[in-house]
């Protein structure tokens, strides 16, 4: 058995040796069939990379939406091409709120929250455009936030529309380069809040929106001081995330009787979750995925029948020495298998080659999209090109295998 | 004991819608240790019988025995293994791989029947040193002369310890000197045991061999001793 280890692996090196030899031989000739194959994988490996990089960057924003986590909202996340339906919908407003802190069973936390932008002042600094968000206590739950200072407000502290407030990291570094917030009292407008905690950093949603850049007040205190006649969301963490379909029932039932929608009616609200987001960016993903493979597919395609030619000729070229071959002992399966390797090899050469292409490439594209060439793409380009090599020489060297060892001996 | 039994063996190819009959009842037999050479002109049959004899081709009736194993009947990869294990072919064309060196191409035999490396290369080292091209073992074909290719040749005709050694023309491409040294090449070989089947038209290298078997439009016409062989000077 170790034998045959040995001369398979023999096989192989003479399989490459032979085509290396063949390569440098016909330089044009060999970089011209394995183009196809370069192509082809240089497609790949960019596309591979890409799609992990936004993987990447995607799976990092979506977690911090949480999976077990329903927004009640007006507009739904991705409402396509109806959005004059979504335009003249009611506000949410407070009371429904209340309605599902009554009355929901399936549910973990649940928090209002509605916005504005401010500039939050601190002593003769200022750190402008940062978003206010007015929620209750259990914001901390739904947001799934985790402090890096001080602590969230309590309840009491959000019943009671205490002036408290907790910083968003970004936020803190602005006001308070040298010192901590905690205790501090800073101001937004004329009203001033004390500062509990501080939210560890976050980073940015999908690079769009930094999520440090915000300051947490309670609700009843955004109502003071903003108003309370406007709309708000709310957010909704569900007991249990096996059981996210039956919450989100239960949460369009309070609804829909809190906000008076006429039974046959449609919902006049939205409950988004993040596996919108999620089928979203399978779906474009999906299309990438999909214009990719068939640049991909394309360019194998013809670097597959480009090889096959060149293996028709090399065997049409060499058949007096399979004639020989054979004539001192080479078994069909023998000659078949030299010829594979060598197909496989030529292959494998343009894969190489492709796959040095792509890694300054990939490093180009790192500027637009942070990503790295993942090994696994590399393996799998190298599986590929193997295959195909091994794939479209199969005719010729089955082509060579048949051969009659009296016809080739006689071939000139 | 025969190494070769060919009775009544007849071959039969199919051109369009011609039949060629190129062999007709042939039957044969050659001992171990003889010496003996097929004469006939072109279109004589000949290269076919050489062609069934190295077992490159099988007959269309008749029978072949081969060291007292029936081989007329066998497939291809049998075929293979015979032609492997015990027949050392030499060419008129020499039939050397181009690309690889002397030792490489003596090798190939072994490689080809499973041998491993480290024995290989003491095996084809041996069979250099045989020929007397130890000092050319890493030179390429287009390297050697036409002299030196066939002594490779031969070197890996003998290489796996072959029951016959058939050669075809071996002295057609050469010079009248080198093809004198190669038939002394021969007959030392002869001299040491080994089975030669020389096939030839030309009548003073057929006198080489110490029997001479003569055929003609397919058939075997004559089948006789040679009279004054002709015995090269021994290098």
């Amino acid at each position: 058995m170790g034998m045959k280890v040995a001369d398979f692996a023999y096989e192989l090196k003479e399989g490459l040796a032979i085509s290396f030899q063949a390569i440098r031989a016909n330089k044009m000739r060999s970089v011209l069939t394995t183009l196809g194959i370069v192509i082809g994988i240089v497609s790949v490996t960019l596309m591979g990379t890409a799609i992990e990089g936004l993987s990447r960057g995607f799976n990092d924003s979506i977690s911090k939406i949480g999976a077990d986590v329903l927004y009640v909202q007006k507009w739904p996340w991705f409402g396509g091409d109806e959005w004059w339906k979504y335009r003249n919908r009611k506000d949410i407003k407070y009371d429904q709120y209340k309605a599902i802190e009554r009355q929901a069973t399936l549910v973990k936390a649940a928090t209002p929250a509605c916005y504005t932008m401010a500039s939050v002042k601190y002593q003769d600094r200022s750190s402008d455009g940062v978003t206010v968000i007015g929620a209750n206590d259990q914001y901390v739950e739904t947001s799934g936030i985790l402090m890096d200072a001080g602590r969230f407000f309590s309840q009491s502290e959000a019943d009671g529309g205490r002036p408290v407030c907790v910083l968003g990291s970004e936020v803190a570094d602005n006001l308070f380069p040298s010192e901590t917030p905690i205790g501090k009292t800073v101001r937004i407008g004329s009203a001033t809040f004390r500062v509990v905690g501080v939210v560890e950093k976050q980073g940015s949603f999908l690079g769009l929106e930094s999520l440090d850049d915000r300051i947490v007040i309670p609700i009843e205190s955004f109502f003071q001081h903003f108003g309370s006649n406007r709309g708000i969301q709310i957010s909704v963490k569900a007991a249990n995330i096996k059981d996210l379909d039956d919450t989100k029932e239960e949460l369009r039932g309070i609804l829909r009787k809190a906000r008076h929608v006429p039974p046959k009616a449609e919902d006049d609200f939205a409950i988004n979750q993040q596996e919108m987001f999620v089928q979203t960016f399978n779906a474009i993903g999906g299309v990438v995925a999909g214009i990719g493979l068939f640049i991909t597919a394309l360019s194998l395609f013809v670097g597959a029948i480009g090889i096959m030619n060149i293996m028709f000729v090399s065997v049409t070229e060499r058949t007096k020495e399979i004639g020989i071959r054979k004539a001192i002992g080479a078994k069909r399966s023998t000659v078949l298998l030299q010829f594979l390797i060598e197909s496989a090899s030529l292959s494998l050469i343009g894969g190489l080659i492709g796959i040095i292409i792509s890694y300054p490439l990939s490093l180009l594209l790192n500027q637009i999209l942070p990503t790295s060439m993942p090994l696994s793409v590399v393996g799998i380009a190298i599986l590929i090109s193997i295959i195909v090599g091994v794939v479209s020489g199969f005719l010729p060297a089955n082509r060579a295998s048949k051969l009659d060892p009296v016809e080739a001996l006689r071939y000139e | 004991m025969n190494v070769i039994n060919i009775k009544n063996i007849s071959k039969t190819y199919v051109m369009g819608t011609e039949a060629v009959h190129a062999l007709h009842d042939v039957s044969i037999q050659i001992e171990r240790g003889e010496y003996v050479a097929i004469m006939g002109p072109s279109g004589s049959g000949k290269s076919t019988l050489m062609n069934i004899l190295g077992c490159l081709d099988t007959p269309s009736t008749g029978l072949y025995e081969f060291n007292g194993v029936n081989v007329s009947e066998m497939n291809d990869n049998e075929l293979a293994k015979i032609r492997n294990k015990e027949i050392g072919f030499v060419f008129q064309t020499f039939n050397l791989i181009p690309r690889s060196d002397a030792l490489h191409n003596v090798e190939l035999p072994l490689i080809y029947g499973g041998i491993n490396a480290h024995e290989r290369k003491r095996l084809a080292e041996e069979s250099l040193h045989h020929v007397n091209l130890a000092d050319r073992m890493h030179h390429r074909p287009n390297e050697l002369s036409g002299g030196q290719r066939q002594r490779v040749a031969i070197a890996r005709a003998l290489v796996t310890k072959p029951s016959i050694i058939l050669a075809d023309e071996p002295t057609g491409n050469l010079d009248t000197k080198t093809g004198d040294e190669i038939m002394a090449l021969l007959e030392e070989l002869h001299h040491n045991g080994n089975t030669i089947i020389l096939v030839t038209h030309e009548e003073y290298i057929a006198e080489h061999a110490n029997r001479i078997i003569r055929i003609r439009d397919g058939m075997v016409e004559r089948d006789e001793p040679v009279e004054k062989k002709i015995v090269p000077k021994l290098a």
